[in-house]
């Protein structure tokens, strides 16, 4: 277990432009902490300073608590599981997993038991004794994950260590990787551009784009509360949909991509900014329209795609220009070109600063709670 | 009519074939097949004074190349001078290879020099040699002069000949050796060497689990074609020592030469160039049979 602290960290390649920048962050010991973003956003790069394989051009990188930017790397105790694999064509999945180990001179005997176990573990144990080229994809795969793993090491960098395994392997791995990760104390720094993988596996997730930090935080909070409209549509699926939107005073109504209007509540009005504004709705919280719903909260639009995914429906419709998606539970027959009715509450807008794109409003908390009913004797 | 048709039709396949062959087949026929089955053919012949085959011997120019004293040093002066530069020159060249693989600043200048022998004909380097040679005025014996150590006669010692050759050949050949090497090292994936980093493998560690394996296939390669480069050694013989002093270099293919062109005995060249023939296929064979196994192709 062993503390990793990013200050004001940034990386240059060309010595002009910073493909990451102001990096601050601090990794707490035995934290499980997912890097997420576009494909050339800089997460593997972070990953490879940590690890130092590439030079830190700017700020302090401290790992435990001392300063690391010169360590070399094996004088950091970390593993690494890289995202092409890099294991050694011309040794057996057995030699390839116990290469670390024979670097520190452990005996034969302990190596093959460890990695035995291992490949116990990610059901490799068939494979021992083939060369990487033997295997499939994802296979290979999991021969990286045994590398980083039998070396026991404090730390442990992956970077997107399952994007090869089928779906349901992957969710396998998932918890396989979380639970050798708790049981070992492991600090894990897990880069994945899988949102599913991010929110599932994360005790934190920080959220980088074109080499700046978007948001940090768990991933609930970033799922609610996201911190700017790339975070907003970058987390969730489908992505949040955005419009631009207008306050009228005198109707005391918010007017999205002029064709909603939506009554803003009393106490809300305060809150929202005078000129115009981003405003931002999860697809799930486009609601069906129920016997009790008021006339004026429904609108209605004209369906351009249905993708009906077993227990739940998406339709898509256009929205000022923008494509808007619903997401319903159920199997809903819907066809393209028909008009539905939706409901949309203003609790469950998000609402963005235009300039800025900061949050002004996030939604309410719809988490539901299990309460345990008193029983009288 | 209906038979010659039917085959007719079906070796389309191989009629195509045999068109997108025929440049190559008619190219090695011409510079490679008959030249090849002429030496084979004029080697079991006598021959007179323009080449022609003119009395049939059967195997009697071997029986005599085996049992002439002349044949036997010149083999035995082949196989040591191959024992001189083969190795040496492989190793030299992996060194060289090895040192200009690193990252560093102004690299390239140092891999353009080590390669740069490649640029130099045979000849070329022969005539520098020659001059460095030189017991008088060569740069090898007032080196000597000034280090206070006895001069040597270095082309025309017999003692020394025929290393003084195996020298020149080693720096003409270390250019082609290191660029193939070279190119071979920067195959190798970048990130096995991170990856062994991160472990804490040390330089010499690396070197014998990660760069040799991997680099095996590129360095039987070179070794394939060093050893026949070096049985066939020719150009600097004829300029450095033309196969004297007395015989100590006169590696086959130039005692060939000198059997064809001065003495005019084409039967016994030809049976030389078979019997070389046959070494060299006999020593890829084993070659192949004995490295196979250590390579590691990807
Ligand atoms: N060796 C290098 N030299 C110059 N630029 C580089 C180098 N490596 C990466 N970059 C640049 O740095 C940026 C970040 O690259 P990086 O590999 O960290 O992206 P990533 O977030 O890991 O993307 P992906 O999800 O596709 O793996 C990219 O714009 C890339 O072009
Ligand atoms: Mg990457």
């Amino acid at each position: 277990m062993k503390r990793v602290e990013l200050i004001d960290v940034s990386k240059s390649y060309d010595k002009q432009v910073d493909v990451i920048s102001n990096i601050n962050v601090t990794i707490e010991p035995g934290e499980f902490f997912v890097l997420v973003g576009p494909s050339g956003c800089g997460k593997s790069t972070m990953l490879r300073m940590i690890a130092g394989l590439e030079e830190i051009t700017g700020g302090t990188l401290k790992i435990g608590e001392k300063v690391a930017n010169n360590l070399s790397p094996d004088k950091r105790d970390l593993s690494m599981v890289f995202q092409n694999y890099a294991l050694y064509p011309h040794l057996s999945v057995q030699q390839n997993i116990t290469f670390g180990l024979d670097v520190k001179k452990m005996k034969k005997e302990e190596q093959r038991k460890k990695a035995n176990e291992v490949a116990e573990m990610l059901g490799l144990t068939e494979y021992l004794d083939r060369k990487p080229r033997e295997l499939s994809g994802g296979q290979r795969q999991r021969v990286a994950l045994a590398r980083a793993i039998v070396s026991e090491t404090p730390i442990c960098l992956m970077d997107e260590p399952l994007s090869n395994l089928d779906a349901k392997l992957r969710a396998h791995m998932r918890s396989e990787i979380r639970r050798i990760q708790r049981s070992l104390g492991i600090t894990m720094i897990y880069v994945t551009h899988d949102q599913v993988e991010a929110m599932t596996m994360g005790d934190r997730i920080m959220i980088l784009h074109e080499g700046k930090i978007q948001q940090i935080g768990k991933p609930i909070d970033i799922y609610n509360y996201p911190a700017n409209p790339f975070v907003a549509t970058f987390i969730g699926s489908p992505p949040m949909n955005l419009a631009k939107a207008e306050f009228n005073p005198s109707t005391s109504e918010l007017v999205i991509a002029d064709e909603l209007r939506l009554p803003v509540p009393i106490d809300e009005i305060g809150k929202l900014p005078r000129t115009s504004m981003t405003v931002g709705v999860r697809p799930e919280n486009l609601y069906p329209i129920t016997p009790e719903t008021k006339a004026e909260d429904v609108f209605h639009v004209e369906v351009t795609n249905v993708e009906i995914l077993g227990n739940e429906t998406v339709f898509s419709f256009k929205l000022g220009g923008e494509e808007w998606m619903a997401k319903w539970s159920g199997q809903w027959h819907i066809d393209i070109g028909d008009r539905m009715p939706v409901r949309m509450e203003f609790e469950s807008l998000s609402i963005f600063d235009e300039q800025s794109g900061e949050l002004i409003k996030g939604t309410i908390d719809y988490g539901k709670y299990v309460k345990q009913q008193k029983v009288s004797p | 009519m209906t038979r010659i048709g039917r085959v007719w039709r079906k070796s389309v396949d191989g009629r195509t074939a045999a068109l997108y062959l025929l440049p190559s087949i008619i190219l090695f026929s011409v510079f490679v097949f008959y030249p090849m089955f002429r030496t084979i053919y004029l080697s079991f012949f006598l021959t007179d004074q323009t080449g022609n085959a003119a009395i049939m011997v059967g195997f009697e120019n071997f029986v005599y190349l085996l049992g002439s004293s002349e044949f036997q040093n010149s083999m035995k002066a082949t196989g040591l001078f191959v024992l001189y530069t083969v190795p040496i020159t492989i190793i030299l060249a992996l060194f060289f290879a090895l040192l200009a693989n690193e990252k560093l600043k102004g690299i390239g200048f140092f891999r353009t020099m080590y390669s740069s022998t490649m640029g130099i004909s045979v000849a070329a380097s022969s005539v520098i040699w020659l001059f460095m040679f030189n017991p008088s005025i060569g740069m090898f014996n007032r080196l000597l002069g000034v280090l206070n150590l006895p001069q040597i006669q270095w082309l025309l010692d017999p003692e020394w000949a025929l290393l003084s050759v195996s020298i020149s050949t080693i720096w003409m050949n270390i250019g082609f050796s290191f660029l193939i090497l070279l190119g071979g090292l920067q195959n190798i994936d970048e990130h096995l060497y991170e990856s062994s980093r991160i472990d804490g493998a040390g330089y010499f560690y690396r070197l014998r689990r990660i760069t040799l394996p991997m680099l095996s296939p590129t360095l039987f390669f070179i070794i394939t074609i060093s050893l026949i480069n070096a049985f066939q050694t020719f150009g600097q013989i004829d300029i450095l020592t033309k196969g004297g002093p007395s015989q100590s270099t006169n590696l086959i293919v130039y005692s060939i030469y000198r059997e064809a062109f001065i003495n005019y005995q084409f039967g016994t060249a030809s049976a030389q160039a078979v019997i070389l023939f046959l070494i060299i296929l006999i020593v890829t064979i084993l070659q192949f049979k004995l490295g196979e196994r250590k390579v590691h192709y990807q």
